[in-house]
């Protein structure tokens, strides 16, 4: 390692003010601190600092979904294989997984952290490390068969639009995975909604449908079993159909205490309320499906997991946090139920909530400061 | 009975290096006082390099609040003037004589005395600045009446000295100190104490002050919190803070008429060899207490804890305010792939290293970063450690776009910086929280001012 050092050691200068490659010197810090934590110490305040920083915070997040994703790659060989009649074994699923799922991770990568460097560059700021996280969601929440170009273009489009005019990373008002989601979802809707897009190389005998979609026009009768779709033996996105392994993912997330619990705990009971709502309405087949078979369909664990925990787009204050997580599973299920146009309402549902997470942030600290006032006036006419 | 309030936020940090409860002289020729310990204060020079002076004898004051001395804290002479750049005055070193005479301020009987006439004594002597004001942490004005007075039993940060140990056999100093303070106030004198920690009967008897019981994890013990929950501080009040041994030095300018600021200072930190309490007066040289008793290495010399103290030299001055002076390894080396490494042996409040697995891990820690300055990223985090009725990211934001009406509305003067630096400590994103805080203090000073 102390050779390595040495090296970054002489090549430094040539970043740094006055050398030649200046321009690259956000690039070579990135490079520099993936490598080594810098030798920073304390200037002012405290004297120790905690030992966890912003890498492996997102990196931790990272790990979370590894479940998801490892399960997901499979899933997408085994619906494959399925659909053409087949069972293989575990590995030919994988690497018929891995073919499909590697080149989303790829470029999801490659077109997200290339606009986030540019922009550091531009900046002269150190690469932020939040598109670690939003380029290992993306390839999760898109159907196998996306055409890459389609996909480069979200990304490119949700880290422009939807980060770096705002200002970069813990500046934006979106979650940049779900604009980049959004993004395709409303540009190229033959690609990623619909019965065929759900399993790779279906062949068109093969019926594709999701189980929201077959919820969705009242056909209930072709649901999968609970149990396959709470281990996600269904087609779906890449990263989203097992609930299972979702909660495992949850559970370091909890664990670690990285992701918070008040949001995603809100969530799944907006998501209750809501489906118990409709139970007791009941005008149709789809109103009366078991509340908690919501949590297996379609994108809701992934969203109250990975999506709705964004710490920057969601609510920043700790009762702002489950008004905004319990509206988002309520509106969701309310988007699935009555909306006729698309059978998942998870991803719409945490968009709107995004937009209004500052609003509610804004009503608790007003009640903040209207009690602060308060207490100044009952003190004064004491 | 008093009332018990139980601190839930918080973090208790486990340093290695506590000091064993053993008292030694501390044989310290040279004293100082550094301007820069009093907040907002500007030094006017009275004496030159050379001047004799006793206990008592001005040697500087402050240009905007010329009533107020800053005194010789033992008789002997001027040794040095230091200053830095601009000529700003950084330390004013007294070299001790070691008869430590005091200028004589007259014996009084305090029950007889009136609010000026401990005003005066104490602004004359040069005791007045160990007393403070919230808001802002500035020495306090002798014309404001506060609503109240606190005084600190204990202390909960990192490796804090036993304010019992500093009390002990000095009972009858230590409540005259707090008949002059209810002299002060219109309201009460509060003193507060922990729950298990404070036990001697200097503090648990101490009359004529209202006692409350605080417990709980670090930040239970900051004055703000103890403010926050017995009575909170509002717009335009004001509220006086003093520490358990400055009341001591309080109690003998009025029992003896001397200014006698005997105090004890706490070694503590994993570099110390021998980490113990040594008898000196205020702003001792540290030179005598590191000799031969720290490790070998790269270090830095805090005086305070580790959470707010200020870094000083080898040979440097224990703070005004201080009690305590702590050694730490300085963190300045690169550690290949740190992040992703698990690490045993470092601290976080996440639980991100499997050292959370040992809750009661004492450790080492440097003052290494751990990671570049990023933008607020992770919420909810400081609420943890925050145990205040204020949103401390919000706080920071509104001070950090000096919207002065929001910081008002959000609290501001209802906190010290000190009260942001488990914040700072925790902060994902590495932002100087504790320098944002000040800043924000010392623009809303000049503001109402």
């Amino acid at each position: 390692m102390k050779a390595l050092r040495k090296f970054l050691d002489k090549q430094k200068p040539k970043f740094q003010k006055g050398g030649k490659l200046h321009k690259l010197e956000s690039t070579f810090d990135a490079f520099e601190t993936f490598l080594f934590v810098p030798n920073t110490t304390a200037k002012t305040g405290a004297h120790i600092r905690d030992a966890v920083d912003m890498k492996r915070f997102m990196f931790t997040v990272i790990i979370a979904m590894i479940p998801a994703l490892i399960f997901g790659t499979w899933n997408v060989g085994y619906e494959h294989y399925l659909s053409h009649g087949q069972t293989v074994d575990f590995l030919t699923n994988i690497t018929y997984g891995l073919m499909k799922v590697l080149p989303l991770i790829v470029v999801s990568y490659g077109v997200g952290l290339g606009i986030e460097f540019l922009f550091a560059q531009i900046r002269h700021e150190e690469v932020n490390e939040g598109f670690l996280v939003s380029g290992m969601l993306i390839p999760l929440i898109v159907p196998p068969d996306l055409p890459l170009w389609q996909l480069a273009i979200g990304v490119a489009f949700a880290v422009i639009f939807g980060k770096e005019v705002f200002g970069g990373t813990g500046m934006n008002v979106f979650n940049p995975a779900l604009t980049a989601r959004a993004f395709i979802f409303f540009a190229y809707p033959g690609n990623m909604s619909g019965d065929k897009v759900w399993i790779a190389d279906k062949p068109d005998t093969f019926s594709g449908a999701t189980p929201l979609g077959n919820a969705l026009v009242g056909n209930l009768k072709d649901l999968p079993s609970a149990h396959d779709m709470f281990f996600g033996y269904i087609p779906g996105s890449v990263g989203e159909t097992s609930t299972f392994w979702i909660l495992v993912g949850a559970v370091i997330l909890l664990l670690t205490g990285v992701a918070s619990w008040r949001v995603m705990v809100s969530v799944f009971a907006g998501g209750a309320v809501m489906g118990l709502l409709f139970n007791l309405w009941g005008a149709n087949t789809y109103m009366e499906i078991p509340f908690w078979q919501h949590f297996i369909m379609g994108g809701f664990a992934f969203g109250a997991v990975f999506m709705a925990t964004d710490p920057v787009t969601s609510s920043q204050t700790t009762k702002g946090k489950y008004i905004y997580g319990f509206l988002i599973g309520f509106i969701a299920v309310l988007i699935r139920v009555i909306n006729p146009g698309y059978p998942e309402g998870v991803m719409l549902s945490i968009l709107l909530m995004n937009a209004f997470a500052p609003f509610i942030d804004h009503l608790v600290v007003q009640s903040n400061i209207k009690r602060r006032l308060k207490r100044a006036t009952v003190a004064v006419n004491k | 009975m008093s009332t018990i309030y139980s601190i839930k936020k918080g973090l208790d940090i486990k340093l290695l290096g506590g000091a064993e409860k053993t008292v030694v002289d501390l044989n310290s020729r040279l004293f100082a006082l550094r301007p820069d310990d009093f907040v907002g204060c500007f030094p006017k020079m009275l004496v030159k390099v050379g001047d004799e002076v006793k206990a008592g004898t001005p040697l500087f004051f402050d240009k905007y609040r010329d009533e107020i001395y800053f005194t010789s804290p033992v008789s002997g002479k001027v040794l040095d003037i230091r200053r830095g750049e601009k000529r700003k005055i950084l330390e004013v070193v007294v070299e001790s004589d070691g008869k430590n005479e005091s200028l004589d301020f007259g014996k009084s009987d305090i029950a007889s005395l009136k609010r000026e006439d401990v005003v005066e004594k104490m602004l004359k002597s040069g005791v007045w600045p160990v007393l403070r004001q919230r808001p802002y942490s500035t020495i306090a004005k002798s014309v404001d009446v506060p609503k109240a007075i606190f005084v600190s039993a204990f202390d909960s940060a990192p490796l804090a000295p036993d304010f019992d140990l500093f009390l002990h056999g000095y009972g009858k100093e230590f409540q005259a100190g707090l008949d002059a303070l209810t002299k002060l106030t219109s309201g009460k004198v509060h003193l507060n104490v922990h729950k298990k920690k404070t036990l001697s009967k200097e503090f648990l008897e101490a009359k004529n002050v209202q006692i409350n019981t605080f417990q709980g994890p670090h930040p239970s013990g900051n004055v703000s919190v103890h403010i926050s929950r017995i009575d909170p501080l509002n717009k335009g009040e004001v509220v006086w803070y003093i520490s358990a041994q400055d009341v001591l030095t309080v109690g003998r300018l009025f029992l003896t008429g001397q200014y006698d600021s005997s105090c004890m200072v706490a070694l503590t930190g994993s570099e110390v060899k021998n980490p113990r309490y040594y008898k000196t007066r205020k702003g001792a040289s540290v030179t005598h207490m590191l000799q031969d008793n720290v490790k070998e290495g790269n270090l830095r010399y805090i005086s305070g804890n580790v959470l707010t103290g200020s870094v000083i030299e080898k040979d440097g001055f224990v703070g005004f305010y201080n009690s305590h002076v702590t050694v730490i390894p300085e963190g300045d080396y690169y550690e290949f792939m740190g992040w992703l490494a698990p690490g045993f042996s470092k601290f976080s409040i996440s639980k991100t290293f499997p050292s959370f697995l040992f809750p009661n891990k004492k450790y080492r820690l440097d003052s290494n970063v751990h990671g570049g300055p990023r933008a607020f990223v992770a919420t909810g985090i400081f609420e943890k450690v925050f145990p205040f009725d204020i949103y401390p990211m919000q706080l920071i934001k509104a001070i950090m776009v000096q919207d002065i009406d929001l910081m008002e509305n959000l609290g501001i003067y209802e906190v010290d910086e000190e009260d942001f630096a488990l914040c700072e400590v925790v902060d994902v994103s590495k932002t100087e929280i504790q320098k944002v805080v000040r800043e924000g203090l010392d623009l809303m000073r000049k503001e109402m001012s």
